[in-house]
């Protein structure tokens, strides 16, 4: 006679690995697989025509190391992290108040902020090319008007990357906008009347108020901002392709032209492996963030 | 956009906000910010109306013109990048429905050793995104004979980690009653999904479809990569080639294929606005 608790709990561990199958068999071909077959690529020498591919260990990560190049790339790419994230979560916040406040076609405002994040980057791109075109460019008529010179914004390596993650904030701010907009609509109106009654300027009431309730979602924000930072970069194909002399060049659009421009696939999986590290940091980032939304329920 | 009954409370403060003086600063930057947002789209819309000798010199009397529309669609195959990406999206959405409700469902509700591993081997690809994975990515479909076809395109995408948490979530939410009752009425565990769990999570598959579409209608780096010729190619690709410098096409034309190609999503977000905003609402923060 079989136990029939035991053959209910054998039944369901084999409904629940049925069920899980489909999904595991496509993230092991599409994540885990190729997570290790990136680390494996990356051990080996780029195979030519006359000397085949083999095993070299660690060098692909010495030679980037030593890639003056490559740490323009990062270097390149930290500034635009550091720009673009602060730059969008600090807007998105400003538009928050804004759109939920009192204000003279706020549902014109709200979508004014909102529609960028619709857009493909593509056509972001194309759009921002527009402002950005030396001589009949907007940005250059407008600076035209009081007597500036004109500036190649994108040609030069000055400016190249500012304009880049200019189309990135642009893009961004309006999407994470609509978090913190969600997040003032739950802070309960008595507070405010509270303030008020105390005398609390609106600045105090925000600044002291409002800013530390919405701590989680900016937490929240903060992730998606981070990991933007590495994968937004379709803009760059219109705008840049990286260039001027590699002057807007970032991290992932330096993986696609090694591996398929250049057709460096070792190097480019080396790349890869780093960029995830960071991106596990991130991660660990985020599973400490779950953790204490769980104990604000 | 319509408001919710929070929204209006929290605007009616005893002091509203518009009466001060700063209050009026306050709106008037907000309107300023607004109208900076959209300048790229409405220099779009004007450069795509105008002859481009018009449109840089903003020459106002200029005459409206709808020639640059015709030459950019007379320019690359659109009908067939339309169709791609029409094809890419319901096929990435038909494929992450099934996944992820199965394996939502499994996380959700049936108990079976090894489920806590798992689940965080899932989670794992929120951050290892197949965006940064192209290299070995590609490897994986030159192998299955998926290069330079829809499903190539889409196939990285199905088992969507981040679909399966949202679908994981929304059964948890279900009634355990509703189960119950509907496996005393003699429902298979298949049946009791498709049944009582399905239903009762269509918001968060509304939700889920919204977000999904938008993403893979926009998405351009990986459909480059997977894709060589005009049949399986999807917009944002066809729009790239389009306005590639090479190609020499004044800023008027790409205005015009641009807008183009934003039209659908733009026109789907006027109609949608209130549940775009909380489909993306919903899916980031549960």
């Amino acid at each position: 006679m079989i136990d029939p608790y035991q053959s209910h709990k054998r039944r369901q561990t084999i409904y629940g690995w049925l069920l899980l199958s489909p999904a595991l068999i496509m993230l092991t071909a599409f994540a885990f697989y190729p997570t290790i077959a990136t680390v494996w690529t990356s051990l080996f020498s780029r195979g030519t025509r006359k000397r085949p591919s083999e095993f070299v260990g660690l060098e692909n990560y010495r030679s980037l190391f030593e890639d003056p190049t490559f740490w323009l790339v990062v270097e390149n790419n930290l500034w635009y992290a550091g720009v673009t994230i602060p730059a969008s979560i600090i807007i998105a916040l400003v538009m928050a108040l804004w759109a939920n406040g009192k204000i003279p076609a706020r549902s014109f405002v709200r979508s004014a902020y909102f529609t960028p994040t619709v857009l493909p980057m593509i056509a972001a791109g194309n759009l921002w090319l527009f402002f950005y075109t030396p001589g009949f460019g907007v940005l250059d008529q407008i600076g035209g008007l009081f007597g500036l010179p004109s500036v190649n914004w994108l040609g030069q390596p000055d400016t190249a990357l500012w304009a880049v993650c200019a189309v990135t904030v642009w893009k961004e701010a309006g999407f994470f906008m609509i978090f913190y907009l969600a997040a003032l609509q739950t802070i309960p109106p008595d507070l405010k009347e509270a303030a008020d009654i105390e005398g609390a300027s609106r600045w105090t009431y925000t600044w002291r108020v409002v800013l530390p309730l919405l701590m989680p979602t900016t937490l929240f924000v903060l992730v998606n901002a981070m990991i933007n930072s590495v994968k937004l970069i379709d803009h760059l194909f219109i705008l840049t392709k990286g260039g001027p002399s590699d002057a807007s060049m970032l991290l992932l659009y330096y993986i696609w032209e090694n591996a398929f421009a250049f057709f460096d696939a070792p190097i480019a999986a080396a790349t890869t492996i780093l960029v995830l590290i960071v991106l596990s940091l991130v991660a660990a980032v985020q599973f400490r963030f779950i953790d204490r939304r769980t104990h604000y329920r | 956009m319509t408001q919710s009954a929070p929204m209006t409370q929290s605007a009616a403060a005893p002091q509203s906000i518009a009466m001060t003086l700063s209050g009026r600063i306050e709106a008037l930057l907000a309107l300023i910010l607004a109208v900076v947002w959209t300048s790229p789209l409405l220099f779009a819309i004007w450069a795509a109306f105008h002859a481009s000798t018009d449109a840089v010199n903003f020459n106002l009397t200029s005459p409206w013109i709808l020639t640059n529309f015709a030459t950019a669609w007379a320019g690359a195959p659109w009908l067939l990048y339309f169709f791609n990406s029409f094809l890419l999206v319901t096929s990435v959405l038909i494929g992450q429905f099934i996944l992820t409700t199965l394996a939502g469902f499994a996380f959700a509700q049936i108990e079976f050793r090894g489920k806590d591993i798992v689940f965080l081997l899932v989670l794992m690809q929120l951050f290892i995104l197949p965006e940064v994975l192209i290299v070995e990515n590609y490897a994986v479909a030159a192998r299955l004979g998926l290069l330079d076809s829809i499903l190539g395109i889409g196939a990285p995408y199905m088992a969507s980690a981040f679909g399966i948490f949202l679908m994981r979530q929304a059964f948890k939410s279900v009634p355990k009653e509703l189960d119950e009752a509907a496996r005393i009425e003699g429902c298979s565990l298949l049946g009791v999904l498709w049944r009582v769990y399905v239903p009762a999570a269509r918001p968060t598959y509304l939700a889920y479809a919204l977000v999904s579409v938008a993403t893979h209608w926009n998405n351009f780096l990986w459909p480059l990569i997977v894709t060589n010729s005009d049949e399986t190619r999807p917009l944002t690709v066809g729009l790239s080639i389009f306005g590639a410098p090479e190609n020499g096409v004044d800023i008027s034309i790409i205005s015009a294929a641009t807008l183009m190609v934003i039209a659908p999503l733009l026109i789907m977000f006027v109609l949608f606005q209130r549940q775009f905003v909380q489909a993306f609402l919903r899916a980031g923060i549960k």
